[in-house]
């Protein structure tokens, strides 16, 4: 227990240090590489799809992480913004015949615009009120994409399918397979993206703001903008996520993008490590697999289960998988002095 | 003598191949069953908004745990494995993956709601795994030529809407119809139903309002409806909204002939609110026995799902409608296992599920049969009117088909 305490104690002197805290070392770094490209060769379809859904929603918790971690603002609104993402691919594919790797930058784009615009308003509230005006947008889009106005497109209340894309130039793999590699390498590219983008100028602003903004402020830091900024990035990784969704899943509906996704993207960074980007992928197995344990244990208590695993989590690690990874370096380090 | 060994080898692999391929000569064989096992998949909501459904899911567990302790079929047990998808559509969309590459199951049964359906059937069918007996009342499950993996089970609102609209034309050829719908898919399908089965006779709907699932209230649409002069009002409503109608056409006082879509029949849940009062000789029709209602008390078929569920689903609520219909779900599924006989394959199943003649699963109302064919994907299609009098319905009249050809 001692031990534990030690590290609760010991984080925020890490969060000070962002360059190192943000990321892996780059030897753990490669291993992780090497793993996502050479498992799924090993596989079932089955696996690939779920390590497919794994990154795409691990870039959504990431993009929560750079809002809530980089920026010290909540959001329980994601989903909100995933479902923008994930209609814009569909209906750009579906209706008007897009490339699907084409409707993704629009997606993302569109997303950005969306968060930007909420941010402007939300710039009014902060902490549990910025929370709760989110919550507001969560609750409010699966209505929104049911409305008649917009039915030509959405579908309505049947939602939409989407068609599958298969593996360019004639590449002799499944149509699983593809996806996995073409989610794979926009989600490296996005993870590259977010890196340099909290150790640059605009990351030190957000983390300046984070920390205090009326210190920042007096820095000269433009808290406005900077704030609406990382809204309107979150809000566009998010979109990306979102339409990399729909293109996996092959089908969008309103009742696929309920608050119960914005709460779970929520509970991935909480459970990942707020702040450590590469606990996203942590928290996105997270959520994606621990409730089909919990299923596993108990089919009527499924829930039940859930939550009292996700407790055990929080009261043992409650810095999250970042952690567990401080507690191995400690270690490894320790070893190696011997 | 390491060729030897290789050729003994070979032979004995040959002479194996070849006798066991003789003995199974007769069986027939997909992914998901072998002699002594038949794997079933199935998806439902144990969680999330729709949870109150998993009940179908638990039943029909319970109903192959029946099965199983009395032989099996054929004497191959079923293998229930029966996944939460909390109703999201990614969510069943992984779960039927899992269900059809990971466990390897012969079939996915009933899963149930149109939007998690609807997510699954291009896959399904595309992979060739029977979607059978899907639990919505959408009319688009009942589509052999594009979707010929997927069938549904009960009637379709379309169907349902085609039987109001043949007892108008008999009964109030002269009426002006108002009609309350809900705007989505639930709505929009019946709506369709009723003005196709009308045809001709469209111009008898003299105002349809229609209301979002969200709205507080639907009274202001009540009272529109009123003034447009109508002498019959059709409620496409669930079963709040249904309660809501029934008590502002009495406080208004208008006494139109009231018709009120089978999803909010519930004497529990709608009509006592509303007032008993207020909705006597109110009309519906429905397809399967309630288990609330003390007529069926000694009819055999519920007197089997009633010993049923005391031996295999003791806590099980036997008012809730969704046992009644998980009971009868999983008959169906039973009888075309059985007729399928020692040949297992997908594509026999389906072949089977589409030659069901003059089925009776224990819960259907007197009368009502279950058939299919290679064009008819729609296993119930016929339903019996009913009027509210006292404190429960009477069933009255013929058993009528949904069908507009007849």
């Amino acid at each position: 227990m001692a031990a534990v305490e030690d590290i609760v104690t010991e984080a925020p002197a890490v969060e000070a240090v962002p360059k190192r805290a943000m990321t892996l070392g780059t030897g753990t770094s490669l291993v992780m590489l090497g793993l996502l490209l050479v498992v799924p060769l090993f596989v079932k379809n089955f696996i690939i799809f779920q390590m497919t859904m794994l990154l795409i929603y691990g870039v959504a918790v990431l993009a929560l992480n750079i809002l809530t971690g980089g920026s010290g603002q909540f959001s329980l609104g994601q989903s909100a913004f995933y479902a923008v993402g994930a209609y814009t691919s569909a209906i750009l594919m579906e209706q008007f015949n897009v490339n699907y790797a084409l409707t993704l930058p629009i997606a993302g784009v569109i997303c950005f615009g969306f968060g930007f615009l909420f941010g402007q308003p939300a710039l009014r509230l902060s902490g549990v009120y910025l929370a709760l005006a989110t919550f507001a947008l969560a609750t409010a889009m699966p209505q929104l994409l049911k409305l008649g106005y917009f039915e030509k497109w959405t579908g309505g209340v049947q939602g939409l399918v989407v068609t599958k894309p298969d593996a360019p130039f004639g590449l002799p793999i499944s149509q699983d397979m593809w996806i996995y590699y073409f989610t794979l390498v926009i989600t490296i590219a996005i993870y590259i993206f977010s890196v340099n983008l909290l150790r640059s100028r605009s990351g030190r602003a957000f983390m300046a703001i984070r920390d205090n903004e009326i210190a920042a402020a007096a820095m000269g830091v433009d808290v406005a903008l900077y704030k609406t900024l990382a809204f309107g990035v979150s809000a566009g990784i998010t979109g990306i996520a979102g339409g990399l969704g729909a293109i996996t899943v092959q089908f969008v509906a309103p009742d696929s993008y309920t608050i119960t996704l914005a709460i779970s993207l929520f509970l991935g960074m909480v459970v990942g490590g707020v702040g450590w980007l590469p606990g996203s992928i942590v928290g996105s197995a997270f959520i994606i697999f621990v409730p089909n344990i919990a299923e596993g244990i108990s089919k009527g208590l499924s829930g039940a289960v859930f939550g009292v695993l996700l407790f055990l989590v929080i009261f043992l690690v409650p810095h999250g998988a970042r952690q567990v990874a401080i507690v191995g370096q400690q270690l490894i380090g320790r070893f190696r002095k011997n | 003598m390491r060729s030897e060994e290789l050729c003994i080898a070979a032979l004995a692999t040959a002479i194996i191949a070849f006798t066991s391929g003789t003995a199974l000569a007769q069986k027939k064989y997909d992914t998901g069953a072998t002699d002594t096992e038949i794997k079933i998949g199935n998806i439902m909501p144990y969680s999330g908004p729709a949870s109150a459904y998993g009940v179908i899911g638990k039943t029909e567990q319970a109903y192959f745990n029946k099965i199983n302790a009395e032989g099996g079929i054929n004497g191959r047990k079923i293998n229930f494995v029966s996944y939460d998808d909390g109703y999201s559509p990614p969510k069943a969309v992984e779960q039927a993956r899992k269900l059809v590459e990971s466990d390897e199951v012969l079939l996915v049964f009933n899963p149930l709601g149109t939007p998690s359906n609807s997510a699954i059937q291009k896959y399904l069918n595309a992979k060739k795994v029977p979607q059978l007996f899907v639990a919505t009342g959408a009319t688009k499950w009942n589509d052999p030529k594009n979707f010929p993996w997927t069938m549904g089970w009960q009637p379709s609102y379309q169907s349902e809407a085609h039987i109001y609209a043949k007892y108008l034309m008999k009964e109030k050829p002269d009426g002006k119809i108002a009609i309350l719908f809900q705007n989505d898919d639930f709505g929009k399908d019946y709506l369709k139903g009723l003005k196709d089965a009308l045809g001709a006779k469209a111009s008898m709907i003299a105002a349809e309002e229609s209301y979002e699932a969200t709205e507080p209230s639907v009274d202001n649409h009540i009272v529109r409806l009123k003034a447009s002069g109508a002498d019959v009002f059709i409620s496409i409503t669930t079963p709040k909204f249904a309660a809501q109608a029934i008590k502002k056409l009495a406080e208004i006082d208008w006494k139109p002939l009231h018709i009120v879509s089978n999803v909010s029949i519930s004497v529990g849940g709608v009509i006592k609110p509303a007032g008993f009062e207020n909705a006597q000789g109110m009309l519906s029709a429905a397809y399967a026995k309630d288990g609330a209602d003390p007529q069926w008390d000694n009819d055999p078929g519920m007197k089997k799902l009633y010993a049923f569920l005391e031996k295999y689903y003791p806590d099980a609520n036997r008012l809730d409608a969704s046992v009644v219909y998980g009971y009868g779900a999983a008959q169906t599924m039973v009888k075309v296992l059985e007729m399928c006989g020692d040949n297992l394959t997908r594509d026999n199943v389906m072949k089977q599920a589409a030659s069901l003649k003059d089925f009776v699963p224990d819960t259907l109302l007197p009368g009502i049969k279950i058939n299919t064919s290679a064009t008819d994907f729609a296993p119930i299609k016929q339903l019996q009117m009913m009027r509210f009098k006292g404190e429960k319905w009477d069933l009255f009249g013929d058993i009528i088909s949904g069908e507009l050809s007849e």
